[in-house]
């Protein structure tokens, strides 16, 4: 059934006459509801003639895109009654007028610029949908996001005055939200035809968005008086390619005065001289995240690349090791590695391993199986002796926090050998193992001071044992707040870590290995292999 | 682990040696054998300290005091630096005055900076036990902790003497004594 009814009449004729597309005027009438904006484009368009015609008989056929002099006039006539519009706006009508009538089958929507024409059409969405399927994506389901040129919020907002106002005529109002918005019914159009090429739900939460944005050559022309009127709101950016951007057009429209409106742009809007370009269709997949724990057995490896002066140290890291695996097999663009705590170049992480997190940012491949993933880790175990992993697993964004959480506040223990310019006995020792949640104060180490705040910080030695080795070496367990500079709490930092193992035992201290045998942070959950 | 295997002595380079470059300013001003040294870290953060050549380091010496405040209206106890780019730090010239350290037998010295940075911290440590400057001049008797400008890292150290430059010198000064004495 046709949803327009006779109250529509005056603004679907008035709109029809100056170059409205069939869809925008069901907008304009606040038709919400989708099947009638799904209607083949000359279908809407016969309909329409045909309910307008029942009236006017037979006159609408032949104004039909573009109107006559004739109708045109008669708005002039109608114009004349509101003080609002001046003779500037109106001599713009018939310029544009002309203009209109010799491009007169193009056809082009005053208002959406061709959006629900063309652009809804099956060609353009199979257009589309080569694209996504050419980018080898995997996906479930997809999110559909749409961009316009800014002046479609002109265009729109003069076309929303031209409506009131003929509306006021006949003692109606019109609410902001009694019309349709454009991006509304577009993707009521839309959302079924993807669905449907591609075999695929539309959802709004998908990880999978496909992304099409509009341009037209007449942004700059249709917003320019805008730029005159409020220049504030157009403020040139580095990356912004013009200042007429969606949001600096939304702003400026919300400050102008309906009446300035009026003034310098026409109303209704004149026929554009050309369509919409699409400027891109782009397909991104949101991050995945993938966690574990790794084990590093090397002093000779990083965790994050080490470079100085653009140069590197050493040719690998623990975080290459593994993300170069993930990245191959997910198909991502990139990825950003972020772990539990880090340990020195020189240290090794033993024990049940270091819990980390992998965001791989656009993935191509997201669907893995359990057993696939422990495929991808034993890959990556066996690429190295340096490192291995454990506990390999597909995460949401959120847990990654419980990662991040633990860092702080959990505990830590190393192992440590420790060197002592004075000879020393077993006893000399022993008073170590007694010590409990022993507090001491790190100032920033000399190590790290170039790039972190210089801070005196509080941490605890929650115990400590020791192992005998020989009258200058033992070796040394340590269970500590994570955080803890443990180097620092064995040699003192020219004193600047207090007390520290020299000043315990009255001597020297130095260390010489350091091993981290655990990192308590529960997650991520351990897996049995 | 006790089979584990042990180095030998020295077990490893110190501390100093591992992470640090010593650099060397003699008789500072032209004040024979007012000797300092520069540790300066693979990061470019310097610490100032006496070089062993030092008068104060000479046997029989007592610290009586060391003071901080270089003038009226200046003390170095009074830098503080705040956030990861240190605002605040006061800014140190090559001759800038750190301290005095004034001994029993009345003789003053002064101690400078030697390199131009940012003044990060003083070691308050060797006010309350001025022995340790004494005891491990190299370490916890430090003097002070300078951050170098990163374009003038490399360029502060021009006009230092090198750890092979200075013993040298060390050595020319014993022969001196010991020819004019």
């Amino acid at each position: 059934m046709f949803p327009l009814t006779e109250e529509n009449k005056h603004v679907a004729q008035l709109l029809l006459n100056t170059g409205t597309c069939p869809r925008c005027i069901f907008r304009f009438c606040g038709v919400d509801f989708h099947v009638p904006y799904r209607l083949p484009y000359k279908e809407l368009l016969h309909g329409l003639q045909k309910f307008l015609e029942t009236e006017k008989d037979g006159l609408i056929l032949e104004v039909l895109n573009p109107p006559p002099k004739k109708i045109r006039l008669q708005e002039l006539e109608d114009g004349i009654d509101n003080p609002s519009q001046n003779g500037e706006a109106r001599s713009s009508v018939i310029e544009d007028g002309s203009v209109a009538s010799k491009n007169s089958n193009l056809n082009v929507c005053n208002v959406c610029l061709g959006i629900l024409q063309e652009f809804c059409e099956k060609e353009f969405i199979k257009k589309v949908c080569q694209k996504v399927e050419t980018s080898g994506f995997e996906f479930t389901n997809l999110v559909f996001s749409v961009s316009f040129p800014a002046q479609i919020s002109v265009r729109e907002h003069a076309a929303w005055l031209l409506v009131k106002q003929e509306m006021g005529k006949q003692s109606m109002s019109l609410g902001r939200n009694y019309v349709v918005q454009l991006k509304e019914a577009y993707k009521w159009i839309t959302h079924p035809l993807f669905s449907e090429e591609l075999g695929v739900p539309i959802d709004g939460k998908s990880l999978f968005e496909v992304s099409v944005v509009f341009a037209h050559p007449e942004t700059v022309e249709d917003c320019h008086f805008l730029g005159t009127i409020c220049p504030d709101c157009f403020k040139p950016a580095k990356n912004k390619q013009s200042v007429f951007t969606r949001m600096a057009v939304m702003k400026a429209l919300n400050k102008i005065k309906e009446e300035d409106f009026c003034k310098q742009f026409p109303c209704p809007p004149n026929s554009p001289k050309a369509v919409c370009t699409v400027l891109e269709i782009e397909c991104a997949h949101g991050a995945v995240f993938v966690a574990g724990r790794y084990n590093k057995y090397s002093r000779n490896l990083p965790q994050t690349p080490w470079i100085i002066d653009g140069e590197r140290k050493l040719e690998s890291s623990v975080e290459e090791l593994i993300s170069d695996h993930l990245l191959t097999v997910f198909k991502a663009e990139s990825f950003n590695f972020s772990s539990s705590g880090r340990e020195d170049v020189d240290v090794r992480t033993l024990g049940n391993g270091r819990p980390f997190a992998i965001e791989l940012v656009n993935p191509h491949r997201v669907h893995f199986t359990s057993e696939e993933i422990k495929e991808l880790q034993q890959k990556i175990n066996k690429s190295s002796d340096k490192i291995q992993v454990r506990d390999l697993q597909l995460v949401t964004r959120e847990a990654i926090g419980h990662m991040k959480e633990g860092e702080e506040e959990k505990t830590k223990t190393y192992s440590a050998l420790i060197w002592t310019n004075k000879a020393i006995q077993k006893e000399d020792i022993e008073f170590l193992n007694g010590v409990k949640d022993l507090k001491i104060d790190q100032k920033t180490p000399l190590r790290v001071l170039h790039r972190r705040p210089l801070a005196v910080r509080s941490r605890v030695i929650h115990s400590m044992e020791t192992h005998y080795v020989d009258e200058h070496h033992f070796r040394l367990y340590l269970k500590t707040q994570a955080g803890t500079y443990i180097k620092e709490f064995v040699h003192g930092d020219f004193g600047r870590t207090n007390p520290n193992i020299g000043s315990l035992m009255n001597l020297t201290a130095d260390i010489l290995e350091l091993d981290v045998e655990s990192v308590d942070v529960d997650w991520p959950p351990s897996l049995d292999d | 682990m006790a089979t584990e295997p042990v180095p030998a002595e020295p077990a490893v380079p110190s501390l100093v040696d591992r992470y640090f470059t010593r650099w060397y300013k003699a008789d500072l001003k032209g004040k024979p054998c007012e000797d300092h040294c520069i540790l300066q870290h693979s990061n470019r953060i310097c610490v100032i300290t006496l070089a062993e050549s030092h008068p104060v380091l000479k046997s029989g010496k007592t610290i009586k005091s060391i003071s901080y405040q270089i003038s009226t209206n200046c003390s170095r106890l009074q830098n503080k630096v705040s956030g990861k780019f240190k605002r605040g730090a006061q800014f140190l010239t090559e001759l800038a005055p750190l301290c005095k350290i004034y001994c029993s037998d009345g003789e003053e010295y002064t101690i400078s900076s030697c390199v131009r940075g940012r003044l990060m911290e003083v070691n308050e440590n060797i006010l309350h036990k001025p022995s340790i400057l004494q005891e491990k001049p190299s370490t916890e008797g430090y003097i002070a902790v300078v951050l170098p400008k990163f374009e003038e890292s490399k360029s502060i150290t021009e006009g230092l003497l090198t750890q092979k430059q200075y013993e040298e010198l060390m050595e020319k000064r014993s022969n001196g004594t010991a020819s004019t004495s």
